[in-house]
């Protein structure tokens, strides 16, 4: 074990419903499902409206190879395929279903045939899964890899936002799942090394995973200080197993594989009962919520159901987040449906909404000592509003993952994240004209050299 | 309900904010303050209470007529004030005060765009024009009253003048320089006031021990090697507030580890030079001062290294 860890704030816990188990929502009356809830290519419809669907009934298949395929939450009817703005702006295709209430599970829902790697990563494609613990990238994409060249792979369930408890109950309720998947890892990626990372604030889930490694090998439960942010991918690979990814590559070329303990979870129901993810625990809390719990909703649920299931607002909500309050996405409506990446909704009353009025940086270098990646974000902000995209690049701003940990701690309030965004977005352009001059230069150069050629002949 | 706030992540904050830090950093000074009144009687309160008033005065009038927001209320102005009348003895005239007031908060910090902008430590380089200015008041330390409790205008001697023209004999012993009873500025004679102060603020993490640490054993081995006694070097003098008050001004110096230890190593060395070579006795402002002006230079030499970045 690494005694060298990164750096991170300490950011306070709120694990309010950490012991209160998933409970599942009343049948939502329509689902709202975006085709792109993934990185990569949107999927493709493959239902038609006025058609009849049923749970685990695919409605839209992977639209190319970083993509995954999507089933349906409720039985009921498909009433149109229309647009839907997404958190990040951005127009993507929609299925709506309007469900009848009965919760039909669809009759040929048969397990897949898992014997190898190969099938077993079929089976992962089929199952619909991406990165469940935020990043929503396809899991059978980042499975797919030289097996020789993984050492380790580390199963994601530090959850180290404030509030979030739902991998902790992934944990708790389907622990069973969780080590389901840990033996398919084992036996068709013939993973050597599998360590369950968990941060400390859960001893529940570290007891109960360090119970079942006693007898199996090569399994081990990594009890990871509380630490934000502590769940990040490349903080939780250098606090396990001591590497850094360098810039520009994957964990694989650390020999590393980092999945989610839900993503795993899923998986392993998907190939035990040819159930694919149709569902999400999500955790409501939040300053307005009347009764913060962890819910079961399918996947299109607009948010305004997942509220009224949890006794609606004790206040008026001035700021709702997808995710936590670190790296959550505000919305501006309720409409917003629960995604496959989703793993908490949350609501703030007027008190917690408003942003901070910044004031003006007094060098404390708070920033700097925080950054898991040792950037300089103060230094950052100097160079940004310099427009200095030369000193931007100097300053690595393309590593930050925008884990909020600089504008947490500023003490003079900051916006260092929105800054480090806006920066990348500057070094992106300076970087492409860069490259843009230089090809002019070339083919400057290739046509002065034919010129030349030709004069010569 | 379509009155929700869009704003980008983290929504929450840490609750620490430039009012708090400097609210700490004067709870941490309240020590030094018993110790200067203890020693040097009611007059030093008075002193501190117009540098500090006048300080705010000052800031609170440039931005009034700069039409910049008011910015008092995150009390800069008060510890800047304060650190200043730390560094003037009890019996200096309060207009030579409130001018050195002026000087820290007017030309030293707004004039280059208020707090956070300043690339010198406003209190020393005030205290540095005040030295020049007013040599005479600058330079007339009183005994303690502590020592002659009837007599309230005795001129002394500060241990390092003493050193200086060779009067060993008078110096006072390593425990009464400890508890702070020597001539001297206001906040610098007591030593044990200001570990405690700066003890504190490491504990609430407002600064961090690589500079005081770099500075004070800098200082401690180069008397050594120089052939000065070490312990009296550290505890005459204003070492001790120098190092954990006025090296650690944010934004006056490197915000790296790395370049804290730095920038001390640089402020002990200029310290003793000066201390051993140079015509003044005492050269902490200066090598602070000194050190301030290199600051930017070893930002640049001593930036952080980004984990995992390739050149």
């Amino acid at each position: 074990m690494p005694i060298k860890r990164m750096n991170g704030a300490h950011v306070p816990h709120r694990k309010n419903t950490a012991e209160m188990a998933a409970v599942r929502i009343p049948v939502p009356q329509q689902l709202v499902i975006p085709m792109s809830m993934h990185i990569g290519a949107p999927a493709k419809p493959v239902v038609k409206p006025g058609e009849d669907v049923k749970v685990g009934q695919l409605i839209a298949e992977a639209g190319g190879f970083v993509s995954a395929p999507i089933y349906s939450g409720v039985s009921g009817k498909v009433i149109k395929i229309d647009e839907l703005v997404v958190s990040n702006g951005s127009t993507v295709p929609a299925i709506r279903i309007n469900s009848d209430g009965e919760q039909t599970v669809l009759e040929d829902l048969t397990p897949p045939t898992v014997t190898d790697y190969e099938s077993f990563l079929e089976a992962v494609r089929n199952s619909g899964v991406v990165g469940l613990g935020g990043a929503g990238f396809p899991t059978s994409v980042k499975l797919k890899v030289d097996l020789e060249k993984v050492d380790a792979i580390i199963i994601n369930g530090a959850e180290c936002e404030p509030y979030i408890t739902s991998d902790t109950r992934t944990m708790l309720d389907r622990t069973d799942e969780v080590w389901a998947g840990v033996e398919m890892l084992q036996k068709y990626l013939q993973a050597k090394r599998i360590i369950i990372g968990i941060e400390d604030n859960k001893p529940q889930c570290i007891a109960k995973f360090n119970e079942l490694c006693k007898t199996t090998q090569g399994v081990e439960v990594a009890a990871l200080p509380s630490m934000y942010p502590q769940g990040g991918e490349k903080v939780l690979i250098f606090n396990t197993i001591g590497k850094i990814v360098p810039e520009g590559k994957l964990p694989i070329d650390v020999g590393a594989i980092v999945l989610n303990c839900t993503t795993l979870a899923t998986i392993a129901q998907y190939i035990q009962t040819g159930m694919p993810l149709v569902e999400k625990c999500i955790t409501i809390d939040g300053s307005a919520v009347a009764n913060p719990q962890n819910v079961i909703a399918p996947i299109g649920t607009p948010m305004k159901d997942l509220f009224e299931a949890c006794g609606g607002f004790k206040t008026e909500p001035r700021k709702v987040l997808y995710g936590g309050p670190m790296m959550g996405i505000a919305v501006p409506d309720l409409e917003n449906p629960v995604l496959k990446n989703t793993n908490a909704v949350l609501a703030f009353d007027e008190k917690d909404a408003k942003p901070p009025e910044p004031t003006a940086c007094i060098k404390c270098g708070r920033c700097i000592a925080h950054c898991p990646l040792k950037l300089m974000p103060a230094d950052i902000e100097k160079a940004f509003s310099l427009e200095r995209p030369e000193d931007l690049k100097e300053l690595k701003v393309n590593l930050c993952m925008e884990c909020g940990c600089c504008s947490f701690v500023c003490p003079a309030k900051r916006p260092l994240v929105q800054v480090n965004k806006l920066s990348k977005a500057m070094l992106n352009k300076y970087n492409a004209q860069l490259k843009a001059e230089e090809e002019a230069r070339k083919a400057k150069e290739e046509a002065k050299k034919k010129e030349e050629e030709a004069a010569n002949e | 309900m379509n009155n929700l706030v869009v704003s980008i992540s983290p929504h929450i904050r840490d609750r620490a904010d430039t009012t708090l830090i400097m609210r700490d950093v004067l709870i941490a000074l309240v020590p030094v303050i018993i110790a200067s009144v203890v020693i040097f009687g009611p007059r030093a309160l008075l002193v501190e209470a117009v540098c500090v008033a006048s300080c705010l005065f000052f800031e609170w009038g440039f931005e009034k007529i700069c039409k910049r927001p008011n910015t008092i209320g995150d009390l800069s102005a008060a510890v800047t004030g304060l650190i200043l009348s730390f560094n003037l003895n009890v019996g200096i005239p309060l207009w030579q005060a409130i001018f050195g007031s002026f000087i820290a908060i007017v030309l030293v910090k707004q004039l280059f765009g208020g707090i956070g902008k300043n690339f010198a430590n406003p209190a020393i380089t005030a205290r540095i024009v005040m030295l020049l200015a007013f040599s005479g008041t600058m330079t007339t330390w009183n005994t303690p009253t502590i020592l002659h409790p009837a007599a309230d205008a005795v001129t002394g001697a500060t241990p390092l003048t003493m050193i200086a023209k060779d009067e060993l004999a008078n110096l006072p012993s390593l425990g009464e320089m400890f508890l702070g009873i020597q001539g001297g500025c206001l906040g610098e004679t007591c030593t044990l006031a200001l570990l405690i102060g700066g003890i504190y603020l490491i504990a609430r993490k407002v600064i961090t021990w690589h500079t005081p640490v770099a500075f004070i054993a800098t200082v401690f081995v180069l008397s050594l090697i120089f052939g000065q006694d070490p312990v009296v070097q550290i505890l005459s003098g204003g070492v001790f507030l120098g190092a954990f008050f006025m090296a650690t001004d944010y934004a006056t110096t490197p915000s790296t580890n790395k370049g804290r230890i730095i920038f001390g190593i640089g402020c002990g060395l200029i310290t003793v030079l000066i201390r051993i070579w140079g015509n003044y006795p005492e050269g902490v402002s200066f090598s602070i001062l000194l050190m301030n002006i290199l600051t930017p230079f070893i930002i640049k030499w001593t930036r952080n290294k980004p984990l995992g970045g390739v050149e």
